[in-house]
């Protein structure tokens, strides 16, 4: 069936079976490969891109309920040049490790971050719940993050 | 996942008239336990008849004495609502423990209360503050919504409009979350009406129902320690991997006082 979209600002109209999930338009479709598919059961939240302005697993979103809406992925919030400022506190703070997760965790901290504002360290964990990073590197993104956010710096545990 | 048909109506009547007419249909709300039941093949609906595209089931209208959530309203719409935070805090507070950030954005509260989940929060909101679900045809009593395991009173083709929430003197909701799926393991909601006491227990049997063995004992009494004297019978609870059945019970007793402990502190 026919949909149409934009993903970064760019419209795009899509002709694919009902049963395409979001992360499969964007990385095999669209080859927008910054999305990450980790768990594919809606849980990792390394696929995590926004919908409309708010952070959705891709994963758990087919393609016809797309139509008419504004999707962002990793590559639309900054590049190597201009990084967004999430991508460069991640780069100060060295909040990743083999990086898998690190698409789905910067677009959940900015969705987070636009939310929520003053956000201390306890929140920022709280608001990391969907999505999982297995190098347990927790503590580097909740600085990252409370760069950002301008929150109370995370104690050390 | 196996291939279906996608539809989106624009009316309650067409989102019907199209269920009454496929071989083996389900209404799409948020997806977020659809979507994944699909994709391990444990559902497959022929027809996919998805309600983002209805007016008449969005929308939160507020008033003194009650909240009317539309059905497609999305968990952190709940959360973030001025009106809700102010008239009926205990909802905001549930619809924010739900799941994670990313699923608080999609899920519905319509797609919860029809899934009866018995881990599912919202439906110990429905039961605890006796809320009114309202479909196209009719309205169903919150105490009589609920049947069984993933079973409701809803007609095959029936579609949750909104529901109606009386606003309580008071209200606290407690669960215990479990730390992977932040499904409710137990959850208990107080609700304080003009000296009356509900109690609304999810997480622990089929469905979520009320503990009336705590309402009689703190109409009489309403204090954390008036609970110790309940008996909660694990008797016909879940006991699964996270949980057996004595423990739930036992957490039912815990997440009421503490529940109970935030209500007699507002």
């Amino acid at each position: 069936m026919k949909v149409s979209f934009k993903v970064n600002g760019q419209a795009h109209e899509i002709d694919v079976p009902p049963n395409t999930l979001l992360v499969e338009v964007l990385r095999e479709t669209l080859e927008l490969t910054g999305t990450h598919v980790g768990c594919d059961t809606s849980q990792c939240g390394a696929c995590t891109v926004h919908l409309d302005g708010r952070a959705v697993k891709s994963c758990t979103v087919l393609a016809p309920q797309l139509d008419g809406v504004e999707v962002t992925t990793i590559e639309g919030i900054g590049d190597s040049e201009n990084l967004h400022p999430m991508q460069a506190a991640f780069r100060e703070c060295h909040a990743l490790q083999c990086g898998f997760c690190t698409p789905g965790m910067i677009m959940q901290a900015i969705d987070l971050v636009e939310k929520n504002p003053g956000l201390d360290s306890q929140a920022i964990r709280e608001g990391l719940e969907g999505n999982i990073c297995r190098c347990t590197g927790y503590h580097n993104i909740v600085r990252a993050i409370a760069s950002v956010a301008d929150a109370k710096p995370a104690s050390v545990k | 996942m196996y291939p279906f048909n996608y539809h989106k109506p624009a009316s309650v009547s067409e989102a019907v008239s199209l269920f009454r007419n496929a071989d083996d249909p389900m209404y799409l709300s948020g997806g977020m336990t659809l979507i994944p039941t699909m994709k391990q093949r444990l559902a497959a609906p022929t027809d996919l008849i998805d309600l983002s595209g209805i007016p008449e089931v969005s929308g939160i209208e507020v008033s003194a004495d009650r909240v009317r959530v539309g059905a497609f309203t999305r968990h952190n719409d709940v959360v973030r609502s001025p009106e809700i935070n102010k008239t009926l805090p205990v909802l905001s507070h549930l619809a924010g423990l739900i799941g994670d950030n990313q699923v608080r954005n999609r899920g519905t509260i319509g797609g919860s209360v029809a899934n009866s989940d018995p881990s599912a929060d919202y439906p110990a909101a429905v039961v605890g503050l006796g809320a009114t679900v309202y479909t196209q045809d009719r309205s169903i009593s919150g105490d009589e919504f609920f049947l069984n395991l993933f079973e409701t009173a809803l007609h095959p083709g029936e579609i949750i409009t909104h529901i109606d929430f009386p606003v309580p003197t008071r209200a606290a909701y407690q669960k215990f979350p479990n730390p992977a799926s932040r499904y409710a393991v137990v959850g208990v909601l107080i609700a304080e009406f003009a000296g009356t006491i509900r109690v609304g227990v999810t997480g622990a049997g089929p469905c979520a129902c009320r503990a009336s063995g705590m309402e009689e004992v703190l109409n009489q009494n309403l204090t954390v320690a008036a609970l110790d004297a309940v008996e909660v019978p694990d008797a016909g609870f879940n006991s699964d991997l996270h949980a057996s059945a004595e423990y739930r019970a036992h957490l039912v007793k815990v997440m009421a006082r503490r529940a109970l402990a935030d209500l007699l502190g507002q």
